[in-house]
């Protein structure tokens, strides 16, 4: 497959066009407290510094393991949560550090969906109630009054109007996840943020909110921020895709670009770790990637890159230094000093960490050599491209990607695309 | 682990000055408000008919006319190094630890308190022997057989142990056992002279007592037993092919019992500040008994004295549930 | 009963109640019936397996389908505990020619543990809080051997060893919160194994964990197959886990099994609508990126009204093709339709190759 049949499906970005949430630095540390004196003698650094933006009208899938902080980052932007640090915009607004009267009018343009369809709706109150909550909280008055409005957004979601008076534990569990999105989209909101809303569900079922959530963006116009773990749902639902390790985004790319190409060593371990409904696939276990031992603890995450402990790629640069999140690629940032489908970014640095070569030992070959083609292919191109940069002014290189290299003559060899795919079939 | 002893103790501390200073200033500012002057309280220190020299004399002594915070640090300091008491015509030395004097009954508080302290004890400890046998057995029983005969008649007791107040159940046993039938004794003998008449005394206050706790306690029981019996660990125990009664006692009780602590040391404090309806009913000279007698005789030294040994017992059998939690579930840390 | 028994005789299913089969494991017509207030709760149905040892059969099904409760049923589990005393139970159990539904509770027990032993969803929850790891897995040794105390300890160490914990003989001291979510179910895995079961089950084993680690526990539960050469059932939710790990896949829908057969011909030639509908509403990584997801309509049964006729008819969307309203009137019966694979539906074989190949695989 080619790149730029890849990119097509994706929305292209206006570049004059603002983001409709930006996020900078953004930090979350709880603090721990000890001793006598209950000094704090440290943190959990549940978010760590992460910059996204969320463009109009598109899903950006969140992914990571529990403890990656992907739900706390959702409960930041929300702004459940007061962030330590950094810096959140909605629409051009700071909102950082927005007090509750200054997030009332927020409230109604950002929305929550949460995980637990039991958890979240109060049993004691109707259904009626429970969606037209919003609007007594907001004090606004739908046109039609509040009633109707709610029985039409019960028809929205695919619920019978007639459900109004009904209580929670009348309902099954996709139902109840129905009523969650009815409440959240009461008052409009032009961004949702979704934790885990498939998750509880049973998959028949899923599908069906999946296909709700689905519907609701293209009549609505909303925007969504879907974390999840499930890669298979991420994929299916998101337009950008961040992976997040340890506080950390260490990846964010275009979905395709994301599981076609992944650049950082963790996505591809992440990616090659879902089992696939395919048992003849079962040959494939040779390209599965398992990870050595547990996620640090976030309360002193490791030096550097936060991967090294785990990664079988990891040099004495990855210790050291923590890579920036960096666009390698058009669409595609990745935070690692030798990462997957592309070249290395640290070629002096080859010795690899005492850890790294255990953690290889459970890296199939196959990948390992792949991985290598794949790297010394990505090399070549961007020798070849500046060769012919060189020689011809960057007018005529050869191949393939002599679209893309004209496209941004002026970002120099590092970020040059590459054509080929090798790493995945 | 010694740093949150210490730090609870200072919590502790800092909490029985604010009760001492709450009772304080209730005892000593009410009577104020209520347009008591300082000659009226004086007067309520010394015997009839005093010369107003005598009110103005025991006025100056005892500092009733200075204020309010000043006496409060004299009563700390009395705790700490003991009192004189100057009445004009007699002085009275009160040793420390100096928690007042009764210039009612012309007593010292603190001896009077420890004095009747091993009867409270003695009253609280063996009722709870006896509450904790009864409630619990009852409570796991019912627990493994819900809705059975047992369960119901059992839980059906503990309702109306719960129900009927204890002046009613203790003067029934009381005039049954004691009085017609003549087989327990009415006067208190402390256990070190005679234990086998210590207990014959205490039977009958004991099961009252025991009666109404081990109505609740069977009740909590049954129901932590209940959930824990549905937790998956109880699934895993029996899925390793354990017998049943090893997965009750082993691997159910101990979990179920674990709440039980909180509320076993609250009230165990509570009834060590004095079991005042027990007491009473069964004339045991007790701490509580003190604090109704020194009530009904508005006698406010002993009285401030019994608030904050409660108090004490409260807050320490609160920090002795604390570490006795950390101690029987691993995932309990202290800080 | 009868009736179930006689149409397995047809395909060649187990024969006359009350023989000792040929197969290590075999199930004969299973039910499982909960009184409650709201009525009778029929969790398990009438289901028949078979499974050999060094086999992996995966049932598969969604919550309330009967799944977890075969599982406890074949464990002897259901009947401990309140909900356990009126359940109705009835059908066979042969595990390596003995029968376990006549079986007196203290025989069942000591097969618990030694002959069969299992693995549950949370692993948090699933073990003691208050015990240390090590003492846990002690407990489990000492149970079905008469050991000392250390001796049990060595195996524990050796066990949590095997299951590949860093520094056992220290680790063994640990108590269950303070494992990571992987290292508890690799704890639980070695609990369940220390007695060497010829029957593992696993009851949605990775479901709480996260996908790499759940891809290292697969690995291990494979590799343990491998080593002890016991039979596994594994209960899941997730039909990616079953085609990584099952030989034989068994799907189960309001309390029966609808579609049973090797797990090739549930994934590639798969008969029954339900398991269509499974397979078109998971979105696929594997896959071309589809626009939208093929849901099942409608919700799952309730187990105390369960539909009459088939089960799955008011969420099927074939319910009408087969004449005479049968699909709402008479219960399917579990037919053989290829080698060892059979399905519970009216469609006929024609219609049923017909719909998939031209409605449904295309769109998967």
């Amino acid at each position: 497959m080619s790149e730029t049949e890849t990119r097509a499906a994706v929305p292209a970005p206006r570049a004059e066009e603002k983001p409709l949430l930006k996020v900078e630095g953004l930090v979350k540390h709880f603090p721990l407290k000890k001793g006598l004196l209950q000094r704090q003698v440290g943190a959990v650094k549940a978010v760590d510094g992460i910059d996204f933006e969320v463009r109009r009208g598109e899903t950006l899938g969140v992914v990571g393991e529990s403890g990656c902080g992907k739900s706390t980052m959702g409960r930041l932007i929300t702004r459940l949560l007061e962030p330590s640090g950094g810096r959140i915009e909605f629409d051009g607004q700071d909102i950082t550090h927005l007090n509750t009267s200054g997030m009332r009018p927020l409230r109604r343009d950002v929305q929550m969906i949460f995980q637990d369809p039991y958890g979240s709706l109060n049993p004691r109150h109707t259904i009626g109630t429970i969606v037209s909550a919003p609007f007594k909280l907001q004090g606004v008055e739908p046109e039609g009054g509040v009633k109707k409005e709610v029985q039409r957004l019960l028809e929205l979601v695919g619920l019978s109007p007639e459900h109004y008076n009904r209580y929670p534990h009348e309902f099954s569990g996709g139902q109840r996840q129905r009523i969650g999105i009815a409440r959240a989209l009461a008052l409009k909101p032009r961004m949702v943020v979704a934790d885990e809303p498939v998750s509880a569900l049973d998959v028949s079922i899923q599908a069906q909110v999946v296909n709700l959530m689905d519907d609701l963006q293209d009549e609505l116009g909303l925007t969504y921020v879907i974390i999840a773990h499930d890669l298979s749902v991420v994929r299916h639902v998101s337009d950008r895709i961040a992976v997040m390790y340890l506080g950390k985004i260490v990846e964010l790319a275009d979905r395709d670009a994301l599981y076609q190409s992944p650049m950082h060593p963790y996505t591809k371990a992440l990616l090659s770790a879902v089992p696939i409904p395919d048992p003849r696939r079962r040959g494939a276990k040779s390209e599965r990637i398992l990870l050595k031992g547990d996620v640090p603890s976030p309360i002193s995450p490791p030096s550097g890159c936060r991967f090294h402990t785990r990664c079988w790629k990891a040099t004495e640069v990855c210790r050291t230094t923590e890579p920036p999140l960096a666009e390698l690629k058009p669409g595609q940032r990745v935070a690692c000093h030798h990462p997957e489908n592309f070249d290395d970014q640290q070629p002096q640095d080859v010795v690899l960490l005492a850890a790294a070569k255990e953690a290889g030992e459970l890296v199939p070959d196959e990948v390992l050599a792949q991985s290598a083609e794949t790297s010394a292919a990505v090399a070549a191109e961007v020798e070849a491209a500046a060769g012919a940069e060189a020689a011809a002014g960057g007018e005529a290189a050869a191949g393939a990607e002599a679209t893309e290299t004209a496209e941004a003559p002026a970002e120099g060899p590092a970020e040059t695309e590459v054509a080929k795919e090798p790493g995945d079939k | 682990m010694i740093s949150y002893i210490i730090r609870r103790t200072i919590a502790a501390v800092i909490l029985l000055l604010v009760v001492t200073a709450v009772t304080f200033g209730i005892f000593f500012i009410l009577p104020k408000l209520a347009g008591q002057t300082a000659d009226q309280l004086a007067q309520q220190y010394i015997g009839k008919n005093p010369t107003p020299a005598d009110i103005a004399a025991v006025k100056a002594n005892l500092g009733l006319d200075q204020p309010v915070y000043v006496q409060y640090w004299e009563f700390i300091k009395g705790i700490v190094s003991g009192a004189t008491y100057d009445l004009g015509p007699t002085t009275v030395q009160c040793n420390a630890p100096c928690f007042g004097y009764s210039f009612k009954d012309h007593l010292e508080v603190w001896p009077q308190l420890t004095q009747r302290l091993p009867v409270t004890l003695s009253l609280a400890v063996g009722a709870a022997v006896l509450w904790l046998l009864g409630g619990i057995a009852a409570g796991v029983v019912s627990a493994l057989k819900p809705g059975s005969f047992f369960d119901r008649s059992a839980m059906g007791v503990a309702l109306a142990g719960v129900s009927l107040p204890m002046f009613f159940t203790g003067q029934l046993a009381l005039l049954l056992f004691s009085y017609k039938l003549e087989i327990f004794g009415r006067t208190y003998v402390p256990f070190t002279e005679n234990p086998s008449q210590w207990a014959n005394t205490l039977f009958l206050p004991w099961c009252s007592l025991a009666l109404l706790y081990s109505a609740i306690y069977a009740r909590l029981t049954r129901s932590g037993m209940l959930e824990t019996m549905n937790e998956d660990f109880i699934r895993t125990a029996r899925a390793k092919g354990l017998r049943e009664r090893k997965v009750v006692v082993r691997h159910g009780l101990r979990a179920a019992l674990t709440p039980l602590v909180t509320v076993f040391g609250m009230d165990i404090g509570l009834l060590l500040g004095g079991a005042v309806i027990t007491e009473t009913v069964f004339s045991l000279h007790g701490i509580g008994e003190y604090a109704v007698q020194s009530i009904t005789t508005n006698d406010l030294p002993p009285i401030l004295g019994v608030t904050l040994l409660a108090a004490f017992f409260v807050v320490f059998m609160n920090l002795v549930v604390d570490l006795l939690y950390a101690t029987i579930d691993p995932r309990v840390r202290l800080s | 009963m009868t009736e179930l028994s006689k149409t397995g005789a047809a395909v060649g299913e187990p024969v006359r109640s009350g023989d000792a089969p040929d197969a290590f494991l075999e199930v004969r017509d299973l039910k499982v019936h909960f009184p409650t207030d709201d009525g009778l709760v029929k969790s398990v149905d009438g289901l028949s397996f078979q499974l050999e040892k060094g086999k992996t059969l995966g049932i598969v099904g969604e919550s309330g389908s009967g799944k977890s409760v075969t599982s406890l049923a074949i464990m002897g589990l259901h009947r401990l505990g309140a909900r356990g005393k009126n359940v109705r139970m009835s059908g066979e159990i042969w595990l390596d020619g003995k029968e376990l539904v006549s079986a007196s509770p203290d025989e069942v027990r000591r097969l618990r543990g030694r002959e069969m032993a299992m693995i549950f969803q949370d692993p948090l929850s699933a073990m003691h809080p208050y015990y240390t790891v090590g003492n846990q897995i002690v407990e489990a040794y000492r149970v079905h051997h008469d050991v000392d105390k250390k001796t049990a300890r060595r195996r524990a160490v050796e066990l949590l060893d095997r299951v590949g914990i860093p520094e056992p003989h220290k680790r063994v001291n640990a108590y269950p919160h303070e494992f990571s979510g992987g290292m508890r179910q690799r704890a639980m895995i070695a609990m369940a194994l220390v007695n060497n079961p010829e029957l593992l089950i696993a009851d949605e084993p990775t479901t709480a964990l996260d996908v790499t680690v759940q891809a290292q526990i697969l690995d291990l539960i494979r590799d343990l197959q491998k080593e002890f050469g016991s039979a596994v059932i594994i209960i899941t939710h997730d039909l990616g886990v079953v085609a990584e790990i099952a030989d034989d896949i068994l799907v189960m829908y309001g309390g029966r099994c609808v579609e049973r057969g090797p797990v090739d011909d549930i994934f590639y030639q798969p008969q029954h609508p339900y398991t269509w509908g499974l397979l078109g509403s998971m979105p696929r990584i594997d896959r071309e990126q589809t626009d939208r997801l093929i849901p099942v309509k409608g919700q799952p049964p309730s187990l105390i009204n369960v539909p009459s006729g088939c089960a799955f008819n008011p969420r099927c969307p074939y319910a009408d093709v087969p004449k005479d309203n049968v699909t709402r009137t008479e219960r399917p019966e579990l037919r053989e339709v290829g080698g060892r694979h059979f399905t519970a539906c009216h469609l006929s074989q024609e219609d049923r190759t017909r719909i998939w190949n031209e409605e449904i695989a295309p769109k998967l």
